[in-house]
């Protein structure tokens, strides 16, 4: 392993940023779905006791 | 031993330095992920509990009732996936598993089991804020049993193996009640017990025609230990005890006719199957193929109908009323 490899570290092939492209995506995905999930959620469950509070 | 190292084993020498050096870039799409979770095992614990939460006789807010379901199909997920991280190594060996994420090496078996905990955790912590923490605690004790009793423990060592690991599909329904009403009643109970009796039958018929498998992978499965005669004996016997405990909600008075009729109906065509893979001797495998074909109709149907029976009407019903 020469001296310019190893200051690089591992260099991604085309596929490989490919596939870490989608996995990045599907986990962007993920948690916007739990973002409106625990958005709904809160509301379904305290309802109006959301503004319910000491200010 | 490190993850890195583990994955890096499994795949073949690597040399020390890069290993040390430079964690391997992993090959896993997002296809791979979603195999890791068992899409099709999913679909069942998410019907099953589906039914479970749709029969129980309190109002259940339709996200509460979505989000719930969501976190069972997470955790069946983890365990799907923890599974398949202690279980690579018989995958590999098995012409039906052997394309699986791990064993086909597009997947570090230290990242399943990363994603096979943060999917467990995630889906118990939020199942209890959701819902409530018995039905928390009882999707936690259902990947437990399927992830260390069923698939690191049983699983090696017993041809009861799936008859004891089959617990772990029958909790989904459980769960969804209890996510429900926060209680356990008869009604889940019994439908644990359909799908409890129903596993040995549905799984036994299929490892009939994959015994080769599962003896080149050395699990000792009812038709590799006690041989084919004895399997098929076995799956008659308790085809004979599933047949009147499919018909038990009906009797005791949770179901109503059109229940019991197809619980009659489809229960008397699983026994004259098992009684045609009884008869039948090997090299033969068509009464087999199709006993573990109608075994899943069998089950669908007895669930749909008391979805549509008891949860679809009953919430109906409470709506009317």
């Amino acid at each position: 392993m020469d001296e310019r490899h190893q200051d690089q570290g591992i260099v991604l092939t085309e596929e490989q940023k490919r596939r870490r492209r989608a996995r990045s995506i599907a986990i962007a995905l993920s948690l916007g779905v739990l973002v409106v999930l625990f958005y709904l959620v809160t509301i379904v469950k305290l309802g109006p006791g959301v503004l319910n509070r000491p200010l | 031993m490190s993850l890195i190292g583990e994955g890096a084993n499994f795949r073949g020498p690597v040399r020390a330095e890069a290993a040390l050096a430079y964690a391997e870039p992993s090959a896993a799409g997002v296809g791979d992920y979603l195999a890791l979770m068992k899409p099709r095992v999913m679909s069942l614990v998410v019907f099953t509990a589906l039914v479970g939460l749709a029969i129980a006789p309190v109002h259940v807010h339709p996200v509460i009732g979505f989000t719930a379901l969501l976190c069972i199909a997470i955790g069946a997920g983890a365990a799907g996936a923890l599974n398949m991280w202690y279980d690579a190594d018989i995958d590999a060996k098995m012409t039906r598993t052997a394309h699986r994420p791990i064993p086909a090496g597009r997947m570090m078996p230290g990242e399943a089991l990363a994603f096979g905990l943060t999917l467990a955790a995630g889906s118990v912590a939020f199942l209890g804020l959701v819902a409530n923490w018995l039905a928390a605690g009882l999707l936690a004790f259902t990947i437990f049993f399927y992830a260390v009793v069923y698939s690191m423990w049983l699983k090696r060592s017993t041809p009861m193996n799936i008859v004891i690991g089959g617990a772990a599909g029958a909790f989904p329904p459980m769960i969804g009640w209890a996510a429900a009403t926060g209680g356990l009643g008869v009604e889940p109970c019994l439908l644990f017990l359909i799908i409890f009796f129903w596993t040995p039958p549905h799984f036994w018929a299929l490892s009939l025609y994959r015994s080769e498998d599962y003896a080149r992978a050395g699990v000792p499965m009812l038709p590799v230990v006690a041989g084919d005669a004895e399997t098929r004996r076995q799956i008659l016997l308790y085809t004979i005890v599933l047949v009147p405990v499919g018909l038990a909600p009906w009797a005791l008075g949770y179901a109503g006719a059109l229940y019991g009729l197809t619980a009659l109906a489809a229960g008397a065509i699983m026994l004259v199957l098992a009684l045609q893979v009884r008869r039948e001797r090997r090299p033969a495998e068509r009464a087999s193929r199709r006993l573990f074909a109608f075994s899943i109709l069998y089950l669908f149907l007895l669930f749909a109908v008391l979805l549509v029976e008891q949860g679809w009407g009953g919430l109906i019903g409470r709506v009317a009323a």
